[in-house]
């Protein structure tokens, strides 16, 4: 979605926010090309299809939520992961997974279909514990810039209520994990806004069909 | 102070700044005159009751009517009202990383750095609302005076779990905010800002030791689990006037 601005400001906070985030982007995708297949499963097309914004933006919600959930339940099993790391994973995996069965009623509530869980693929990231957190704070900082992203889309306000309410412990979760990766849990002042387009490229590497 | 109706009563921190005139008349200054600023509309709206004990059968409006600034209609106000609101809340925090680090507290080299990242990144929040409110005709508030030389008395472990409960705080603001803003670009940067705050209060509480789970909604890495828990604007005053001077 394009916002329209109007207000120099916070133009300057997006381009801002941009210029810094391109770093982020590039840095999924890299993650993608080292991990993942190339194949862009028609799953994704229907998480965007599907007519009438929120029911959009939730199912393309749900897609990442299990994307995520997948994730962490496949590396709490197979990435070799210890102590604290193993119970964050854990944790993580937990959170996800009840923002999958969150956003399943949210749709269904609103009179909507809910996507089906993708097939998914995280090729070398399950190899071992560094890889792992490596691609999951690729995750995690996409999944906050996409719901930051979608937000201002909103119509409903319950809607934007649930997902903010989201987003909030997705930020959470990106910070603990760049903690666990020896990074700056909080690498910017303003977290970036990506625009449907731009996460979808970001996950798509891991999405199979 | 009078008693009267209780059913007509403000509750919570509005009832407290209304009963104690000193604490009133420090929240507008700190929110300054003749602004659309939240804080001044409020207590102005609540504090009637303080002058003529019989007017206090009146209920308070529940929902106050700022007035407009120039050139903006009534979204422009509320989204004013609340760009200053979360100006006062960043003034705070700006304040309290400063004075952590100007105290010497913080010895260890990893913790000095991330207090100095946060206390740049509330600055930037600073510099960005007080550009926007200006920007859209408003007239951002002034910085309150702080009190923060309680909690730099009682040593590092105080000041980090503070600067945990006050990040907290500051996600649960957002949020708390984030369905009443009505201009699209404004609920972009504070869905901006809500996220940083929130990153901000898990790596503190990680590194005060709290863990995921919290004894309260404001404490914890994921203190609400799987769903972060939005706090109305009078649960945050309440909750951050002790650190107001």
């Amino acid at each position: 979605m394009t916002i329209k601005t109007t207000n120099p400001e916070l133009a300057q906070i997006q381009v801002e926010g941009m210029t810094r985030s391109s770093f982020m982007v590039r840095s999924a995708l890299t993650a993608g090309a080292l991990y993942g297949t190339t194949a862009v499963g028609p799953f994704v097309t229907r998480a965007l299809a599907q007519g009438g914004g929120d029911l959009d933006i939730l199912n393309f919600a749900l897609t990442l939520e299990y994307l995520e959930a997948a994730f962490y339940t496949e590396g709490v099993k197979k990435a070799g992961l210890s102590g604290e790391n193993k119970k964050l994973a854990k944790q993580l995996r937990d959170d996800e997974t009840a923002h999958v069965d969150a956003l399943m009623k949210a749709i269904e509530g609103a009179g909507g279909k809910p996507v089906k869980a993708p097939g998914v693929d995280f090729g070398g990231a399950m190899k071992n514990e560094k890889a792992f957190l490596k691609l999951a704070q690729v995750f995690e900082d996409t999944g906050v810039s996409a719901y930051n992203g979608a937000g201002p889309a909103i119509s409903s306000p319950d809607v934007l209520a649930a997902a903010g309410s989201i987003v909030q412990i997705e930020a959470r979760h990106a910070a603990l994990i760049r903690l666990a990766n020896k990074d700056t849990p909080a690498p910017d002042a303003f977290d970036k806004a990506l625009t449907t387009e731009e996460v979808l490229k970001a996950v798509k590497p891991f999405i199979k069909a | 102070m009078t008693e009267s109706n209780p059913a007509a009563e403000p509750s919570g921190a509005l009832a407290e700044l209304r009963d104690d005139p000193s604490s009133r008349k420090r929240f507008l200054r700190m929110a300054g005159t003749g602004v659309a600023g939240g804080l001044a509309v409020m207590l102005a709206a609540c504090g009637s009751s303080e002058d003529n004990s019989t007017s206090s059968s009146t209920p308070p409006p529940s929902t106050p009517e700022p007035k407009a600034p120039s050139g903006g209609g009534d979204d422009t106000a509320g989204d004013l009202e609340i760009l200053n609101y979360a100006l006062t809340l960043e003034f705070l925090e700006a304040d309290f990383y400063k004075q952590v680090i100007a105290s010497g507290l913080v010895k260890d080299k990893m913790v000095a750095e991330l207090a100095k990242a946060i206390g740049a990144s509330e600055q930037a929040h600073v510099e960005a609302l007080t550009k926007t409110i200006e920007s859209l005709g408003g007239k951002p508030v002034t910085a309150p005076e702080t009190k923060f030389e309680p909690v730099l008395k009682k040593g590092l472990k105080t000041v980090l779990e503070t600067a945990a409960t006050v990040e907290n705080l500051g996600a649960a603001a957002y949020l708390g905010q984030a369905g009443k803003i009505k201009n699209k670009e404004i609920l972009a940067a504070a869905l901006s800002i809500h996220s940083v705050e929130a990153r901000h209060a898990a790596a503190l509480n990680m590194l005060v030791g709290r863990g995921f789970k919290g004894g309260s909604a404001l404490e914890g890495s994921i203190p609400d689990g799987p769903f972060g828990a939005p706090m109305e604007m009078e649960a945050v005053l309440a909750a951050v006037k002790p650190f107001l001077a």
